[in-house]
């Protein structure tokens, strides 16, 4: 009786045997430090605090009762808007560059191309340490835009000398955009260069404006473009640190910093999981509903859209390798 | 279209005067006698020398490299690999495999850390330098993989099967024939794992211990303390140097890496720009990383 699911267990370890063998490293380590960790994180969102900053027994629904308080609601909230406004910005700053680039002489795009890429090989942290030194009250631009000039005589000043440019929300999303726009504009820029540009000339020969032919034309004709430089922006835009946290005051913060105090500070494990469980949903969304669309699309695939699935490592693998192409790109 | 044209060029011009302004002044004041750097007060070498008479700096460089050496060599043999499965097998298991490289690699920083924290934390394990190593080989090894695997989706299978027609073992036709082929796409994996590693500041944070500071963490400590400003810009000046080098050098020899491989796939599918472009694209998303 028992015998023969175990030969057949045998014979399918003997059959699969080389590609269980090259499978388990990588699949291992990924199980060991990606899954588990991530079950983890879900599954202490529902365990009680301990007063030594442990985690204590059973189980309790307190943790999530606590984050529906009045305080984290609108830390979540500016965590959406702040977000929301980087991917729109950076979008719409990133389309007409993307036009601009491919629109270019052929022999020129390369180099425009490492233009954008190049400031951004230097460290994350020390770009937005950059802003921190132009907008602090004794930085360049608050300098410049506190100091009282004068014009014939008229004197003004751009800037009330109260107001500071750091430590708040605005300086959140200004160094959000500078920082993520690269990621918007090269998705676009791929799908700027494939774009057939005589369809935009067809369009002004029959009369269309130039505002009007750029978003009735040029801005659906590269859709897929914009919908990785969407994810591209987005999704670490929620998982934002880093930023409001040097740029940004004690009115700006958002869900990463919120996961960060009560994680380490404060030692509140559960606290950190449940909006960490909260973060993981918000930002697991976007490309979920992202590959539901790109799935439709593939109702009326193409022929290339066809031998691109059929060369893809995997069903999974058509959507990935679709968008990984459009940021290589 | 002139003038759909001359306007986003004129958009172009202003995006790209904002991404530079902000190092430029970071470079300048540098040189800076003054300590906010608002104003200009002289041209002075002090920073520099403060800086290279700091100790920690120097302890948290070395750090940094330590994590990146190991990190680079274990997620390039993880990565290879899994890139080797799930281009060779199709099926649930490679679908779960992709899938789980994937995801990680999506997914904000932060979550990374703050898991791997608790992780660390529940099974006991002391944060130290070996658990900064642990968090950066694990997200190295996605970007390994689909660097990899950005090379396996051009590979030539029937040059396999002539090696395999013409007498060659596996073993054989694995490191004569396709690790060969395959060796500029680790090679750029490798680079993009060492650069990442060295960068990374968010995942380093949550999961080091004390006297594990690598130099992000390091200079996130004088950036949070305010004290020694104008240290970070001499700081960073000197990475910004290394790091344009470093990629130069790098591109120079992915240029001549890639050559025999264009060869190799110039029948089946000329080379496009998107794939001569592929290293810079991911160094982008690895930046992406970041953020």
């Amino acid at each position: 009786m028992q015998s023969a699911p175990r030969t057949g267990l045998l014979r399918r370890i003997r059959h699969h045997g080389a590609e269980l063998l090259i499978t388990a490293p990588s699949m291992a380590w990924m199980t060991v430090f990606f899954v588990v960790p991530t079950v983890l994180v879900l599954l202490l969102a529902f365990r009680p605090t301990a007063l030594d900053g442990g985690v204590g027994r059973g189980w309790t629904l307190q943790t999530w009762r606590t984050i529906s308080n009045p305080n984290y609601p609108s830390i979540v909230w500016r965590t959406i808007w702040l977000s929301f406004a980087a991917t729109a910005l950076s979008i719409g700053i990133g389309l007409p560059c993307a036009f601009a680039m491919a629109r270019i002489k052929a022999q020129w795009r390369s180099t425009l191309v490492g233009l954008v890429i190049l400031p951004f090989w230097t460290s994350f942290l020390i770009r937005v340490f950059a802003w921190r030194l132009l907008l602090h009250p004794e930085g360049t631009i608050s300098v410049f835009l506190h100091r009282t000039w004068s014009v014939f005589g008229w004197q003004f000043r751009f800037l009330a000398p109260e107001t500071t440019l750091l430590y708040n929300s605005f300086a959140v999303l200004l160094v959000m955009v500078y920082t993520y726009l690269p990621f918007a504009i090269l998705p676009l820029y791929a799908a700027a260069e494939k774009f057939d540009f005589s369809l935009l000339e067809a369009a002004f020969d029959l009369g269309a404006r130039p505002w009007r032919v750029f978003w009735r034309i040029f801005v659906p004709g590269v859709r897929a473009g914009v919908v990785s430089a969407v994810m591209m922006v987005l999704i670490p835009a929620l998982g934002s640190y880093v930023v409001p946290d040097l740029v940004g005051g004690p009115n700006s913060e958002m869900v990463g910093n919120k996961i960060y105090q009560r994680a380490l500070p404060d030692r509140n494990l559960p606290h950190a999981s449940a909006l960490s469980a909260l973060l993981m949903l918000g930002v697991l969304l976007p490309p979920g509903l992202a590959w539901l669309a790109t799935r439709k699309r593939h109702l009326g695939a193409t022929d290339t859209d066809v031998v691109a699935a059929m060369n893809s490592p995997s069903a999974l693998g058509n959507s990935g390798g679709r968008r990984r192409n459009g940021v290589r790109a | 279209m002139k003038r759909l044209q001359r306007r986003s060029l004129a958009t172009f011009w202003s995006v790209l005067f904002f991404f530079y302004v902000p190092i430029l002044v970071l470079v300048v004041n540098s040189f800076n006698a003054s300590k906010f750097g608002g104003a200009w007060k002289g041209f002075t070498f002090k920073w520099y020398e403060k800086l290279f008479q700091d100790r920690a700096i120097w302890q948290a460089m070395e750090n940094t490299f330590a994590v990146a050496v190991g990190a680079t060599l274990a997620s390039v043999v993880l990565g290879t690999l899994a890139a080797l499965a799930i281009s060779r097998w199709k099926g649930r298991l490679q679908s779960a495999h992709y899938g789980l490289l994937y995801t990680h690699l999506v997914l904000p920083d932060i979550l990374m850390g703050i898991s791997l924290l608790l992780f660390f934390i529940s099974v006991g394990m002391e944060l130290s330098l070996f658990t900064v190593f642990l968090a950066h080989t694990t997200f190295c090894v996605s970007y390994v993989a689909m660097a990899v695997l950005g090379r396996l989706e051009n590979f030539d299978g029937s040059l396999l099967e002539a090696a395999s027609d013409l007498g060659a073992t596996p073993w054989q036709t694995f490191w004569k024939v396709q690790f060969p082929l395959l060796l500029p796409g680790i090679v750029a994996g490798g680079l993009l794992a060492f650069t990442l590693s060295i960068d990374d500041f968010v995942i380093t944070f949550f999961v080091n211990g004390a006297g594990s500071e690598t130099l992000p963490v390091k200079i996130y400590g004088m950036i949070k303390r305010s004290r020694d400003l104008p240290k970070i810009n001499a700081l960073s000046t000197l990475m910004m140097c290394v790091t344009v080098l470093a990629v130069v050098a790098s591109r120079m020899m992915q240029g001549r890496g890639m050559r025999p491989q264009k060869d190799a796939s110039a029948a089946r599918r000329p080379s496009s720009p998107a794939e001569r472009r592929e290293g810079q694209g991911g160094r982008v998303r690895g930046a992406a990383h970041h953020a």
